[in-house]
C-alpha cells in the first residue's frame, strides 16, 4: 500500500507511555501508539500481547493506569462505556452490538433517535439510512429484522453505524473472521474508500496477509511492550511474524505424512442429508488428515454436526469402522470413537465462569468417576497432564476460562475434546482468532495426532490451513460437497474454483 | 514453550486464604452477624434452646430450598413447591385416613412411600412440561403450582384435612417432636438431606452437569450432555425434597388446608439466592442455601424478641433481604 499520503497528516488520536495493570498484573508497559487522520493502521501480537486493552484505552472503555491519551494534540481524558461514540471514536466488535429484534433503521439510530415535536420521525430516519447504506454500496434492506441478516451484512450495519456516528476513528477487531473472501475484500474496497475521506482506521487482525494488503502502517505489540511502528510497505509477513513471536519461526506446519492407500477407512459418511446439506459423502482414513474447505455458509459446521449427532439428519449413513451410528445420538457417536470440536469456544465450547479443571473433564467424567464419586485426584492429574501436553499457560491456577487468552481457550478446548480419546476428531476452525504463534503449536498437534494413528477432519476457511495440512481436501458449496482434491490438485486456485462453482467433480 | 515447573507448588498455594469464594463466605458471614445482634438485642436469643428452634422451625423452607438449589442451578426455576408442600400432605393424610392398611405400622411406612411417589411424580411432571413441552419454567411451575393449589382446595372442599387416626397420630409425632441423641429429628434431617445434595452436586458426575447445564446450555449439548435429562432430574430431586418437607410437616399438626405452604416457593427462593447460588444458573451452593433458611427464620425470631418492630412486618424484611442479598452477590462479583 502508499504511504505517501498520510506521511505528514496530522495525528487524530495518540497515546503516550501508556501502561495498564488488572488487578496488580501489569499487562501493557508504557506503550506509543499514533494514529494519523486518514491511515489504516495494523495493530498486531500475540494473543495476550496486550492489543484489546490498549484499544480499548484508545476507545475510553478502560482507563490507563498512567500514561496520557492526545486527541487532536491536546490531552483527553476519555468518557468511558462508550460515550467516546460522541468524539467520533467507535469500536466496531468481533461480537456485534446488535439487538436482533431491531430493524436496521432502528439499530442506526438506536440512542440517539431522531424526533418531531416529540414523535419519532421514522420517515426521515429511514432515509437516512438508506443514504448512508447506498453511500457504502450495500444493498441491505433498511427495514430488514438485524436477525434477518447474514453476518457479513451485520457487519454493514455496524460499519453504517460508524459512518452515520461520523466516525473520524474506527476500531476493528477482527473484522473479518467471520466473512468469506468476496464479503472481505467489499469490506476491504470499504474502508480505503472510507480512508481516502479521512477516516483513519486501526486494525486488529491475525491474517498476515490482509494486514499486508490493506494496511498502511503497522505496530506491532509483544507482551504488553512496544516493539515497532513501521510502515506496512517495508516489512513483508514473515518479518511481523517474527517481531510478533519475538524469535524464528521455524515451518508452521509439520511435514504431511499421507495415510497408505490400503490403510483401514474408519469413517464413511454416505448420502448424509439435513435441511440444507444435501447428499454429502466421503471416508476418512486412519491416521489422515481430511480438510474441509467452502465459502461461510456452504454448510461445512451443519455437516459435521449431523456426522456426529448434534443435529439430526434427514437421510444417509454414517460408518465408523463400518459399523453405522445412530442419527442424532451424541452418546452413541461419542462412543464410537467420534468427537466434534466446535468453533464456537466461547458460546458453545467451554464454560467461561468454570475453571480449567471442570472444562477440562466436563466430557469425560466418567473416566474420573468410581462408583458414582468424582475422584478429584484423578481430575488434577487429567489437568496437569493437559497442560503439559497441550502448552496451557496461564499466571493463575484457578483462573476461570474467560479470563484465559484465545489461544489458551483454544488449547483447553482441543484437550476437553482429547479427553475423551476419541478415535476420530472433526475440528472446525482450528485457529480461529488465535495468534500465529499458537497456532504454529495446534498445527502441531494435529499433526501429531495423526501419526498417532487417530484421523482429523479440519473444517477452515482459512486456505493455507487446510493446503498446509490435509493430505485431501472437501470443498463444499451451497450444501454439497462440489469436489474432493488430492495431492497436487490442492491449491488456492483449484479450492476457489470448486468453492465458487466454476467446477465440480463427483465425491470421493 | 518450557513445561510449568510451578506444578509442585500449585498444589501448595491452593489453599491459601487469597482463594476463598467472598460469595461463598458472605452468608455465613451474614449469619454470624445476625447472631450477634440478637445476642445484643435478647440475652435468651442465644440460649441452645431458642437456637434448636429456630432451626428446627426452618425445617421445611431449608429441606425445600436444598432442592430448589439444584433447580435453579441447573438453570430453571420452581413456583409450585409450596402448593405442592400443601396437595401432597393432603394426599398422604388422605391415604392415612383411608384405612386401606389396618396395621398401623405397616400403614405409616407406606404413607410415607405413597408421599415419596407423589413428590417424585409431582417434581416428574414440572420437569416434563419444561423440557419435553419446552415451556419456560416460570410459566411451567406457575401453572401446576396452580393445579396442585387448586387440588388441594378440592379435596379439602375448602375446608382442612385432618389426620383422624389418633393411634397413627401418636405414632407418626416424634418425627417432628422426637429428639435423636439429644438433637430435634427435624435438625438431623435437614443435615442429612444437605449432607447428600452436597455430595451429588459436588462429587458426582450428575452434579458437574447440572452446573454446566445452568451455566450454558449450548457447551453442555456440545459435551455430550443429555441437557432435558439434567433438567428433568433436577426438578424430580425438587420434588423428593419437597415429599421430605411434607413427611415432618404432617406429624406436626396432622391438617392440611387449601392455605398449607402459602407463600412457600418464595422464601424457598430466597433461602437460595441469600446463599449464594446465581439465580441465574451455573453455581449451586448446597450449605450456603441451608445458611440462608437459617437467616430468614432469625431475622422472624430476632424480632419476635426485640419488641423494636412489628413482628407483621417479617414478610417486608424478608423482602428486602432478597434485593440487599443480590446487591452484595453483585458488588463481590465486581471485585473478584
Amino acid at each position: 500500500m502508499t504511504t505517501e499520503h498520510v506521511d505528514g497528516a496530522p495525528v487524530v488520536l495518540s497515546a503516550r507511555r501508556i501502561s495498564k495493570s488488572f488487578s496488580g498484573v501489569q499487562v501493557l508497559f508504557s506503550v506509543d501508539f499514533e494514529l494519523r487522520q486518514g491511515e489504516i493502521h495494523a495493530l498486531m501480537g500475540e494473543n495476550g500481547a496486550g492489543k484489546s486493552t490498549l484499544v480499548k484505552i484508545l476507545s475510553g472503555f478502560e482507563q490507563p493506569t498512567s500514561g496520557e491519551i492526545l486527541l487532536d494534540g491536546k490531552s483527553a481524558k476519555l468518557p468511558a462505556n462508550g460515550a467516546a461514540e460522541a468524539l467520533g471514536i467507535v469500536i466496531i466488535h468481533q461480537e456485534f452490538n446488535l439487538a436482533e429484534h431491531l430493524t436496521v433503521t432502528e439499530s442506526l439510530f438506536l440512542g440517539r433517535e431522531v424526533t418531531r415535536f416529540g414523535v419519532l420521525d421514522r420517515k426521515f430516519m429511514r432515509a437516512e439510512t438508506r443514504r448512508v447504506l447506498d453511500l457504502l454500496g450495500s444493498h441491505v434492506d433498511e427495514n430488514a429484522m438485524i436477525g434477518s441478516l447474514s453476518i457479513a451484512e451485520k457487519q454493514m450495519v455496524e460499519i453504517a453505524k460508524a459512518i452515520s456516528r461520523d466516525a473520524r476513528v474506527v476500531f476493528m477487531d477482527e473484522p473479518t473472521a467471520v466473512l468469506s473472501r468476496e464479503e472481505t475484500n467489499f469490506l476491504f474496497r470499504l474502508v480505503r474508500k472510507l480512508r481516502d475521506k479521512g477516516t483513519s482506521f486501526v486494525f486488529v487482525s491475525h491474517k498476515l496477509d490482509e494486514v499486508m494488503e490493506l494496511t498502511d502502517r503497522v505496530t506491532v505489540l509483544r507482551d504488553g511492550q512496544w516493539i515497532k511502528t513501521s510502515p506496512t510497505s517495508v516489512l513483508d509477513g514473515e518479518a511481523i511474524a517474527q517481531l510478533m513471536v519475538g524469535r524464528e519461526l521455524s515451518s508452521l506446519y509439520a511435514a504431511k505424512t499421507e495415510p497408505d492407500i490400503d490403510e483401514e477407512v474408519v469413517l464413511r459418511v454416505a448420502s448424509v442429508s439435513t435441511g440444507y446439506v444435501r447428499d454429502a459423502s466421503f471416508e476418512v482414513r486412519r491416521g489422515e488428515i481430511l480438510g474441509f474447505s467452502g465459502m461461510i455458509g456452504s454448510g461445512r459446521t451443519e455437516l459435521m454436526e449431523a456426522v456426529v449427532g448434534l443435529r439430526s439428519r434427514l437421510a444417509g449413513e454414517v460408518l465408523v469402522r463400518g459399523q453405522p451410528v445412530a442419527a442424532g445420538d451424541v452418546h452413541a457417536a461419542n462412543k464410537a470413537g467420534l468427537a466434534y470440536m466446535t468453533k464456537d469456544r466461547k458460546a458453545k465450547g467451554l464454560l467461561l465462569n468454570s475453571g480449567m479443571m471442570a472444562n477440562l473433564t466436563l466430557q469425560s467424567l466418567g473416566r474420573h468417576s468410581r462408583l458414582g464419586y468424582l475422584d478429584p485426584a484423578s481430575e488434577e492429574a487429567a489437568l496437569a497432564k493437559a497442560r503439559r501436553r497441550f502448552d496451557i499457560r496461564v499466571r493463575d491456577e484457578k483462573i476461570v476460562a474467560g479470563r484465559m487468552s484465545g489461544g489458551n481457550q483454544q488449547k483447553l478446548l482441543l484437550a476437553k475434546v482429547m479427553e475423551t480419546d476419541p478415535s476420530i476428531i472433526i475440528i472446525d476452525e482450528p485457529t480461529r482468532g488465535i495468534d500465529v504463534g499458537t497456532k504454529q503449536q495446534i498445527y502441531h498437534f494435529i499433526s501429531a495426532l495423526a501419526r498417532d494413528g487417530r484421523s482429523i477432519i479440519v473444517v477452515s476457511s482459512e486456505m493455507p490451513e487446510v493446503i498446509g495440512l490435509c493430505s485431501r481436501v472437501a470443498v463444499m458449496r451451497e450444501g454439497q460437497i462440489a469436489g474432493v482434491l488430492e495431492g497436487d490438485e490442492i491449491s488456492e486456485q483449484e479450492i476457489m474454483r470448486y468453492a465458487a462453482g466454476l467446477k465440480k467433480k463427483t465425491a470421493a | 514453550m518450557s513445561v510449568n515447573q510451578e506444578g509442585s507448588q500449585e498444589a501448595i498455594r491452593r489453599r491459601s486464604w487469597r482463594d476463598i469464594d467472598l460469595r461463598a463466605v458472605a452468608p455465613f458471614v451474614a449469619l454470624a452477624l445476625l447472631l450477634l445482634v440478637g445476642a445484643l438485642v435478647n440475652p435468651n436469643f442465644i440460649s441452645i434452646n431458642n437456637l434448636a428452634n429456630v432451626a428446627t422451625r426452618s425445617a421445611f423452607i431449608a429441606i425445600i430450598a436444598v432442592g430448589a438449589t439444584f433447580v435453579i442451578s441447573s438453570g430453571d426455576l420452581d413456583l409450585s413447591v409450596g402448593a405442592m408442600v400443601a396437595f401432597i400432605a393432603s394426599l398422604m393424610i388422605l391415604f392415612m385416613n383411608s384405612g386401606v392398611i389396618a396395621d398401623p405400622v405397616l400403614m405409616l411406612l407406606a404413607a410415607i412411600l405413597f408421599a415419596i411417589v407423589a413428590g417424585t411424580l409431582c417434581g416428574l411432571t414440572n420437569g416434563l412440561i419444561t423440557t419435553v413441552g419446552r415451556i419456560e419454567p416460570f410459566i411451567a411451575t406457575l401453572g401446576t403450582m396452580g393445579i396442585y393449589r387448586g387440588l388441594t382446595t378440592w379435596l379439602s372442599q375448602g375446608g382442612a384435612i385432618t389426620l383422624k387416626e389418633p393411634e397413627l397420630q401418636e405414632m407418626y409425632r416424634p418425627a417432628y417432636f422426637g429428639t435423636i441423641a439429644g438433637v430435634p429429628v427435624p435438625i438431623v434431617v435437614i443435615l442429612a438431606v444437605t449432607a447428600v445434595a452436597a455430595f451429588i452436586l459436588y462429587r458426582t458426575r450428575y452434579g458437574r452437569h447440572v452446573v454446566a447445564v445452568g451455566s450454558n446450555r449450548d457447551v453442555a449439548r456440545y459435551s455430550g450432555i443429555s441437557v432435558n435429562r439434567v433438567r428433568t432430574v433436577a426438578f424430580v430431586i425438587q420434588g423428593l425434597c419437597v415429599a421430605v418437607a411434607v413427611l415432618l410437616y404432617v406429624p406436626r399438626l396432622g391438617s392440611t388446608s387449601a392455605t398449607t405452604g402459602i407463600l412457600w416457593e418464595l422464601q424457598a427462593i430466597t433461602a437460595v439466592v441469600v446463599g449464594g447460588t446465581a439465580l441465574k444458573g451455573g453455581a449451586g451452593r448446597v450449605w450456603g442455601t441451608i445458611c440462608g433458611a437459617f437467616i430468614l427464620e432469625l431475622v422472624g425470631n430476632i424480632m419476635l424478641l426485640s419488641n423494636f418492630i412489628s413482628e407483621y412486618l417479617i414478610g417486608a424484611i424478608q423482602g428486602a433481604i432478597i434485593i440487599i442479598a443480590m446487591l452484595v452477590q453483585r458488588s463481590l462479583v465486581r471485585k473478584s
